[in-house]
């Protein structure tokens, strides 16, 4: 199916969306990302992180391009595939990677794992372990806000097997039935498990998913900081105005497993490689930063800042106690 | 500074696996992201990576060597210092994973088991291949039975319970699925109401919330409402309950959900030999059966009959250890725990008969009642939340039936009643442990 220009476009190349100083800042956090969940992966494996555990690595753009696009008070909302999330959104890795361990400083006092994070400061709404529910749950951030007629923005962001589910669907008619204000960011990183997206979903284009309920989308370069913040402004700017939802596919690509285990039988090492070695984000944003002026000195001082930063989230991870075994009682209803 | 390597956890269960095989040899250059070495676990082959740069030094274990516990030092890296993050201190507290019991053959717990139907030889099974033995059975003899499901064809079955069907059936008869239960319930709904006998895995049953409409609505109401003219002669299954530091959303045991309705029937194996002759009954069945596997169950051995007519009759619970003071009922993983429960009750000189009840509904009252009936004391052990849980039916039943012969008020150990927590410790607390089962049954006396 050829998308229909007005339907769906691409974005151009070498979008302009960010200064010098706004792109460093959004180098700066993925890195923080990337470093993070290189730090997770290893603690799972010394067995301090238990259970799913589902690294990030490789998407770092789309999460921390779109947070550049939104401000106080929007909300974000997401799959198990969160740490980059919660990060991007401003959330102390420190809290996030005790979470991971189990311990009471994490940011749900131990109790919800890597899969199951929140911060109504920071307007995270999770961490969801059901394929597809954040859709739903997502459309219904969108719809508190119509319902308060603020002009806030909540981006749901699903993946490209959740994007089969079929409450997706019954979420895109309410949202443009309605006009919410709703950005739905579909993470294409091409499999679901062990199932590309090719053997999942007979819509072979998923920008045009929206086009029944005549949602306006746009298919986006996901590897590129870029290209995802201009997007993403555009998307953003439709739901502020009132003009209701906006659908993005970010083409993106994890480098790790799945979670944690993986026969990574399902694509070859050299499709990984070759992501990684043409298409990584990080390496993209460098370049770039080096043609306008920034130095390799300063590029290193920054890696040195945020590999600290990570070693206290890790450090802290360890020596936060265990919850309290009274703890298991408590937040099952409100009291009173 | 040398950088070790260590024997990595890849999976929520995993304790030890087989180092299968090295991909660098000492000497070689490794960058942060290339694969050094494939290990194996009962589950799958996995591929670890490296998370450090350096010079790989040496090699410490070999490949090919069976049993390597997690965290052993495998290989060192001649580190180049400065890139390489320091290693972690070790936690303060002992914050590993709560270790899995090792899979051992199921010894039987005392002399005087009573004794089955003999089905002739028996040899050793882990409780996955007997579901595979069980499905792949029938699907030989009837072409009308079939397997869908996510990820059950190429990648093998999530849990590997389906390893090999694509390749023995093909793919019309073991079918990929997207992730839509709600869709692809419905779908094999539809095709049991039109004579197919489909089996539906659902990776774990919390993702079958998606599809309990299709499951209760379609498929058990069906024959009822059609007054007998078609039902759905279908299998869901798949893991149920907690498996190991997974989390709310991921933990939960959803017998009481499925037994409470009427046109379903709802079976919960716990040896190897119940998984392959339920399965073979739940095939075989006319009806919509639940079938509520256990994760952390799926690589343990017990003996497991070879008899190609082997076969279980649904609705029929088995005493595993037959004692004369206390009734202990149990079902899936917690037959473990009461079993270890009358282990330590037999060395307080508290003789303790242990029931598997194999199905939950329809439940099997023929047994329960005897067995109360002699021992006039009764516990029931489940993982699941205790409110109008197994455990509330099966007391109203013995309460019923038994009245008379009771010596104590019937007592219900059960899983504590809040969302599973992620935390290690907090995890154990939530779940019965033998110890609670020892102490409800001590109160009886
Ligand atoms: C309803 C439901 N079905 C199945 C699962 C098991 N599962 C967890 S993640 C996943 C794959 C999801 O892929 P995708 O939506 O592309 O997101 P990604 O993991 O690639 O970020 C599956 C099948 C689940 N958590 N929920
Ligand atoms: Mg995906």
């Amino acid at each position: 199916m050829a998308a229909s220009p007005e339907r769906s476009r691409k974005p151009r190349k070498n979008a302009e969306s960010m200064d010098r100083d706004e792109l460093l800042a959004a180098y700066g956090n993925m890195l923080l990302i990337r470093r993070f969940e290189e730090k997770a992966g290893q603690l799972y494996g010394m067995g301090l992180i238990a259970g799913f555990c589902h690294l990030y690595i490789g998407q770092e753009a789309v999460v921390v391009g779109m947070q550049h696009c939104i401000g106080e008070g929007d909300e974000v909302i997401t799959s198990y595939r969160d740490h980059g999330h919660m990060l991007a959104c401003g959330m102390d890795p420190k809290g996030v990677m005790a979470e991971l361990t189990g311990r009471i400083g994490g940011y749900s006092k131990g109790k919800g794992g890597s899969m199951h994070m929140f911060s109504k400061e920071k307007g995270f709404f999770g961490g969801h372990g059901i394929v597809g529910a954040q859709v739903s749950l997502g459309t219904g951030l969108g719809f508190s806000n119509w319902y308060r007629e603020n002009d806030r923005v909540s981006l749901t962001y699903f993946g490209e097997g959740a994007a089969n589910q079929g409450q997706v669907y019954e979420s895109f008619n309410l949202a443009n039935l309605l006009k919410l204000p709703v950005v739905f960011v579909i993470e294409n990183n091409h499999y679901a498990m062990g199932t590309s997206v090719e053997r999942a979903s007979a819509s072979r284009d998923l920008s045009l998913n929206g086009v029944p309920w005549g949602m306006p989308s746009l298919s986006v370069d996901g590897m590129d900081v870029l290209a995802v913040k201009e997007a993403g402004a555009e998307a953003v700017a439709h739901c502020r105005a009132g003009k209701g939802p906006f659908l993005l596919e970010m083409k993106t690509y994890r480098y790790r497993g799945h979670s944690m285990s993986d026969p990574a039988k399902y694509r070859t090492r050299e499709e990984v490689q070759r992501m990684r070695a043409e298409h990584d984000c990080l390496d993209a944003a460098k370049a770039k930063l080096l043609t306008l002026g920034i130095t390799e000195a300063e590029l290193k001082k920054l890696d040195d800042d945020v590999k600290v930063r990570v070693q206290e989230a890790a450090d802290f991870s360890q020596t936060s106690p265990e919850p309290n075994p009274s703890e298991l009682y408590t937040d099952v209803l409100v009291e009173g | 500074m040398p950088i070790d390597i260590l024997m990595p956890a890849l999976s929520p269960t995993m304790t030890e696996g087989k180092l299968a095989k090295w991909l660098k040899q000492p000497g070689d250059e490794v960058k942060s992201g290339d694969v050094i070495a494939e290990i194996e676990t009962d589950k799958a082959t996995m591929e670890v990576e490296a998370v450090d740069e350096g010079k790989l030094s040496e090699i410490l274990v070999p490949e090919g060597t069976e049993g390597v516990a997690v965290n052993t030092v495998i290989a060192r890296l001649a580190g180049d210092g400065a890139a390489a993050a320091p290693a972690p201190a070790p936690a303060p507290v002992a914050a590993a994973p709560a270790p899995v019991a090792a899979p051992k053959a199921h010894v039987p717990a005392t002399p005087q088991e009573p004794v089955e139907k003999d089905w002739g030889p028996t040899k050793p099974m882990t409780v996955r291949e007997a579901l595979r033995e069980g499905m792949s059975l029938e699907m030989r003899a009837d072409k009308d039975v079939f397997l869908m499901g996510e990820e059950v064809a190429q990648y093998q079955g999530a849990y590997k319970i389906s390893q090999g069907m694509l390749d023995e059936f093909g793919p019309k008869r073991v079918i990929d699925t997207p992730i839509t239960e709600h869709g692809f319930t419905g779908l094999a709904v539809g095709a049991a109401m039109n004579g197919l006998k489909p089996i539906v895995e659902f990776m774990t049953f919390n993702f079958a919330m998606q599809a309990i409409d299709h499951i209760i609505n379609s498929a058990a109401k069906t024959l009822y409402m059609s007054g007998g003219q078609m039902g759905a002669q279908i299998v869901f299954r798949g893991p149920n309950g907690a498996a190991a530091r997974v989390g709310a959303q991921h933990s939960q045991c959803y017998a009481s959900w499925y037994a409470h309705c009427p046109g379903l029937k709802v079976v919960a194996p716990w040896s190897a030999a119940d998984a392959k002759g339920l399965m073979r009954a739940a095939i075989r069945d006319p009806n919509p059966v639940i079938f509520l596997e256990n994760e952390i169950l799926y690589g343990h051995t017990f003996e497991c009959p070879t008899s190609d007519d082997f076969i279980l009759p649904i609705g029929k619970a088995k005493i595993e250890r037959a004692g004369t003071d206390v009734t202990i009922i149990a079902f899936s993983i917690m037959v473990d725990t009461a079993l270890k429960a009358a282990e330590a009750l037999a060395e307080q000189g508290i003789s303790a008969e242990v029931i598997n009840l194999r199905t939950i509904r329809p439940l099997d009252i023929e047994t329960i009642a005897a067995s109360v009936k002699k021992t006039s004391r009764v516990v029931s052990v489940e993982e699941g939340w205790p409110f109008a849980g197994i455990g509330s039916e099966i007391i109203a039943t013995v309460v019923e039936n038994c009245f008379d012969w009771l010596d104590a008020p019937p007592v219900r150990v059960a899983g504590v009643d809040v969302p599973m927590p992620y935390a290690a410790n907090l995890e154990k607390l939530a779940l019965p442990q033998p110890n609670w089962v020892v102490e409800a049954v001590k109160k009886l006396f």
